[in-house]
């Protein structure tokens, strides 16, 4: 057994290390049930200070903050008003708590793009429950969107499951899946409930700026796919995804 | 469009500020010294370098110098106020209400280090370089940290409110 110190586990709940190494630490974790036990200790404080913290970045940004020394007397209200509008844009996810709207059609592609363009970006966080734990993550999402969720695979297009998370939509709880090919390319899906309404849809296209969308919606739920990709390439996955969901 | 790569970073600024005062207002007034100071020294930044350990540097010493005295201040005046939670929370999961608090019961610098590498998820290099501190520093502090915190929410050691010594 190769010597392990406080800076390796320190790494290890970082996720930092190589595969080598972190193999060993988790097997001299694997005989330490203490020491295992204070690394998932830190780790679910990790994610607690994100589940804390991490809102604030869909916050708008007050416009006091944006002003440069030079105009702040009179700042420019372009640049005010983009930043502003980006907030305002973020914050629609989070606003569903507060204020339920009526989300069909373009509304629907508009919200899952911007959770699209939130979340696959992350690099080291971009799902809550990962790949490896499939069944859990099917399981809770299901659970909390109140239906049998199903996800697609889409292996054979070349892109494999990250994971999940669960965000807050303006109808309530909304899953989001997140796949990604070879070359690190990042696809969502966006999977909302569609309260009342209950009216079908066709599938649809809509060009969120450089993110492009398919969705539809059946049986109450509404289904996007977002990609930053060509709409001929996104169809062939959506158009995979919407066999395997909607059959 | 007029955009600014600083602009770019505000949001991540704020979360920070948030995480390190836990008050909105004061961790607004950082951000804002933090960019004030920025605007006027950008031309000081250089252009291909990292710009939000940059950013991350500047409100370091903004907060060392001048929110850490302010709030030693405010402590002392807290500590006259009866002795219940400060803050109501809405969040029905106790676990997160105890992460809260057991963040405020950190001291400064170490708060510092576990806030930039959990939530801005900087390379602990990135880390060393943002408060100008050796490696070793950020791992000794990182790793107090972390056991801090799960003392303080496991129980191992009691909360005890902040008493200034009279």
């Amino acid at each position: 057994m190769t010597q392990v110190l406080e800076n390796d586990l320190q790494a290890f709940v970082d996720d930092v290390l190589d595969a080598t190494r972190r193999g060993e630490i988790e097997a001299y974790l694997a005989e330490r049930p203490e020491e295992a036990g204070r690394v998932r200790a830190y780790r679910a404080q990790d994610a607690a200070l994100r589940t804390l913290f991490d809102p604030v970045l869909a916050e708008p940004v007050p416009a006091a903050l944006v002003a440069r020394p030079a105009s702040r007397r009179w700042p420019t209200f372009a640049l005010a008003a983009s930043v502003l509008f980006t907030g305002v844009a973020i914050g629609w996810i989070a606003r569903g708590t507060f204020a339920p709207l009526p989300q069909t059609g373009s509304s629907l592609a508009r919200s899952a793009a911007i959770a699209h363009a939130v979340y696959s970006p992350e690099v080291r966080h971009p799902v809550e429950v990962g790949a490896e734990q499939e069944d859990h993550l099917v399981k809770w999402l299901s659970k909390r969107l109140g239906t049998d969720l199903r996800v697609p695979k889409l292996a054979t297009l070349g892109y494999d499951l990250v994971g999940g998370r669960l965000l807050s939509g303006p109808q309530g709880p909304v899953a989001q899946f997140m796949y990604q090919d070879a070359k690190g390319q990042r696809l969502t899906l966006y999977v909302s409930m569609q309260k009342g309404e209950g009216r079908d849809t066709a599938f649809r296209f809509s060009q969120e700026d450089r993110v492009s969308v398919f969705y539809w919606v059946d049986h109450n739920y509404g289904y996007a796919l977002s990609g930053e990709m060509k709409r001929d390439t996104l169809l062939a996955l959506a158009t995979a995804v919407y066999q395997q969901l909607s059959p | 469009m007029d955009s600014h790569p600083i602009i770019e970073h505000i949001p991540r600024l704020r979360r920070y500020a948030r995480a390190l005062l836990g008050d909105r207002y004061a961790a607004d007034d950082l951000v804002q010294d933090t960019l004030e100071r920025a605007w006027n020294k950008f031309h000081l930044w250089r252009r291909g370098s990292d710009l939000r350990a940059w950013l991350f540097a500047i409100m370091h010493n903004v907060f060392v110098n001048q929110v850490r005295s302010k709030r030693s201040d405010i402590e002392k005046t807290m500590e006259e106020l009866p002795d219940v939670p400060v803050r109501a929370t809405q969040s029905d999961s106790l676990e997160i209400a105890d992460v809260e608090r057991a963040l405020r019961a950190l001291p400064d610098e170490q708060l510092e280090v576990l806030l930039l590498v959990a939530l801005e998820e900087m390379t602990y290099d990135e880390v060393g370089r943002a408060l100008a501190i050796p490696i070793g520093t950020v791992m000794s502090r990182l790793s107090r940290a972390r056991e801090r915190m799960r003392r303080l929410i496991a129980g191992v050691q009691p909360v005890v409110p902040l008493k200034a010594v009279k």
